[in-house]
């Protein structure tokens, strides 16, 4: 279970300067599988969260540690709303929960979060994505990939980085849905159980589609490719009931 | 020794003498603001198409003394302008708690320089950057509506605390564009709040003796929002300095210097030093009723 003396807390270095906890966080993330986005997040289980009209959270890692950064950012963003009559920036509620997993990093008795989210919306500056890490760190983003092989899926967004600007809707959800379709196994497929996708725009709110609704984007997305046999029932990616 | 846990870490009564807990105590009663002491008055304003006019006199009273001048309007940022009636050094206070709040602001949400992430590093998508830089700032930090919002929610709090700000303050500006059309032209937004946290808006407003006397004039130029669409500035501007002049004929805590602002969406024009213009007292001649006249 432990591989050193210096992993039992997060504020003790190792002798090489690391932080084991903060590194066993971070391994987390990489368990959980993939989420992610161009201004588009799909992923399976229930791992789009909408947190306000404006905006909604993907996560990879630990889901309960995402329930209470989305309870806070819920909780945060109705504040801005309520003080300012206005919705939070995306930078600022990133920014806050960057600095409270930062501060679980050097108190004595508190473990970091083991979840990765990313952030996506619009707010009064246009669109954004940000990527959010255990640690702490945070990074604006025009498209990322995070959780379990999520970097194929990185690498297919890379390719194709220069079409997202001009992208129309519908194109950027196919890129979300091809890159997706990266980073599952060979034998897997998308399909409307173990898909959504979260959506948001200027003059749209933030929604997520799940379900029968995807069935068009993910037919579109995929007819030319899908020449293999119907997957099976057992061969598709497992879905939690 | 005594080894009981009120004792840790403090100094030993055997060495230091016993605490005197008297040095903690207050030495007299917390107290709160029972009644406005330096006072200004009257501040008015009205909504026109594209924008609002607010005023307000330079008079601070003490009492009936008039006891000296002050800064009536306050300009928050491009969008905002505040105008306080009732108590001066409360209205000081506030003036130093958004000038905070407005530092606040442009670290959060200021030109964004910076923040936006680079695309990609061909030619094309750099100058696009550059591009989304500039229009970066448009939309961003607090417009009218948000500024008024966050004082009601301050002064609110401030009379649960039975410690009331004790100031009548309108809020003219500039709203922010919804969010679901963030392309729409900002709207003219006015609107007030009191020491009680009691908000509301309207075509015209006014405090003080304002509320009274300014009014009903104003009520006439624009009875409604429907009306606030058919008035431009310079009628607007026309009856503003109108009512100014009937609150120095009338109110005797006036003064003839006042401070006139205009926010459009080009941004505030704030004079601080308008005179009453073209005044004739001859209407004071046929006045009964008051004083010590006998006929």
């Amino acid at each position: 279970m432990f591989r050193n003396n210096y992993d039992n807390d997060s504020v003790t270095f190792s002798p090489q300067g690391r932080i084991f906890q903060v590194e066993y966080a971070q391994e987390a993330v990489k368990q959980g599988s993939v989420v992610r986005n161009a201004e588009e997040l799909s992923s399976y289980q229930k791992k789009i969260i909408p947190i306000d009209s404006h905006y909604g959270v993907a996560l990879a890692g630990l889901a309960s540690d995402a329930r209470v950064l989305s309870n806070f950012m819920k909780q945060q963003s109705l504040a801005s709303r309520l003080t300012y009559d206005r919705p939070i920036l995306l930078s600022e509620i990133t920014h806050r929960i960057g600095d409270r997993a930062q501060t679980n990093t050097q108190h004595y008795g508190k473990r970091p979060y083991g979840v990765g989210l990313l952030i996506a919306g619009v707010d009064a500056k246009g669109p954004h994505l940000f990527e959010f890490q255990p640690s702490g760190v945070t990074q604006e983003m025009v498209a990322c990939g995070i959780g379990a092989r999520s970097q194929m899926a990185r690498t297919y967004l890379e390719r194709n980085l220069e079409q997202f600007a001009e992208a129309s809707r519908e194109e950027l959800v196919k890129h979300a849905l091809r890159a997706l379709k990266e980073s599952l196994s060979q034998d897997k497929e998308l399909t409307v159980d173990n898909t959504s996708v979260g959506v948001g725009g200027v003059k749209e709110d933030f929604k997520l589609y799940e379900g029968q609704e995807l069935s068009g984007w993910l037919e579109t997305t995929f007819e030319n490719m899908n020449t293999a046999p119907e997957p099976e029932a057992g061969e598709s990616m497992e879905v939690d009931s | 020794m005594n080894h009981l846990p009120q004792a840790w870490g403090r100094p030993r009564d055997d060495i230091y003498g016993a605490y005197n807990h008297a040095h903690l105590a207050p030495s007299h009663p917390t107290t709160h603001t029972q009644s406005p002491i330096v006072t200004g008055t009257s501040v008015i304003a009205l909504k026109f198409r594209g924008g609002v006019v607010i005023a307000a006199d330079n008079l601070a009273s003490y009492g009936s003394l008039a006891l000296h001048r002050r800064e009536a309007a306050e300009k928050f940022n491009d969008k905002a302008v505040l105008g306080f009636g009732g108590d001066v050094s409360d209205m000081q206070y506030l003036d130093r708690y958004l000038n905070a709040l407005a530092i606040r602001e442009n670290y959060s949400s200021g030109s964004g320089a910076g923040e936006k992430a680079s695309s990609t590093s061909t030619d094309a998508s750099e100058e696009e950057r550059a591009e989304s830089l500039d229009n970066e700032g448009a939309g961003t930090g607090m417009a009218a509506n948000n500024l008024h919002k966050y004082l009601q929610k301050l002064l609110y709090r401030r009379r649960s605390d039975f410690n009331p700000l004790w100031n009548h303050i309108l809020i003219a500006g500039l709203s922010s564009p919804p969010p679901n059309a963030p392309d729409a032209s900002p709207q003219p937004f006015l609107k007030s709040v009191d020491l009680l946290g009691t908000a509301f808006g309207a075509p015209s407003l006014a405090t003080g003796f304002g509320a009274h006397l300014a009014q009903p004039i104003l009520r006439r130029v624009v009875p409604d929002e429907e009306a606030v669409k058919k008035i431009d500035e310079a009628t607007a501007v026309e009856a503003i300095r109108e009512c100014m002049k009937v609150l120095w004929y009338r109110d005797a805590r006036s003064l003839d210097r006042y401070s006139l602002a205009v926010v459009t969406k080009e941004g505030v024009r704030l004079s601080e030093d308008e005179r009453v213009e073209g005044q004739s007292w001859e209407f004071a001649e046929g006045i009964r009723g008051y004083g010590t006249q006998v006929v």
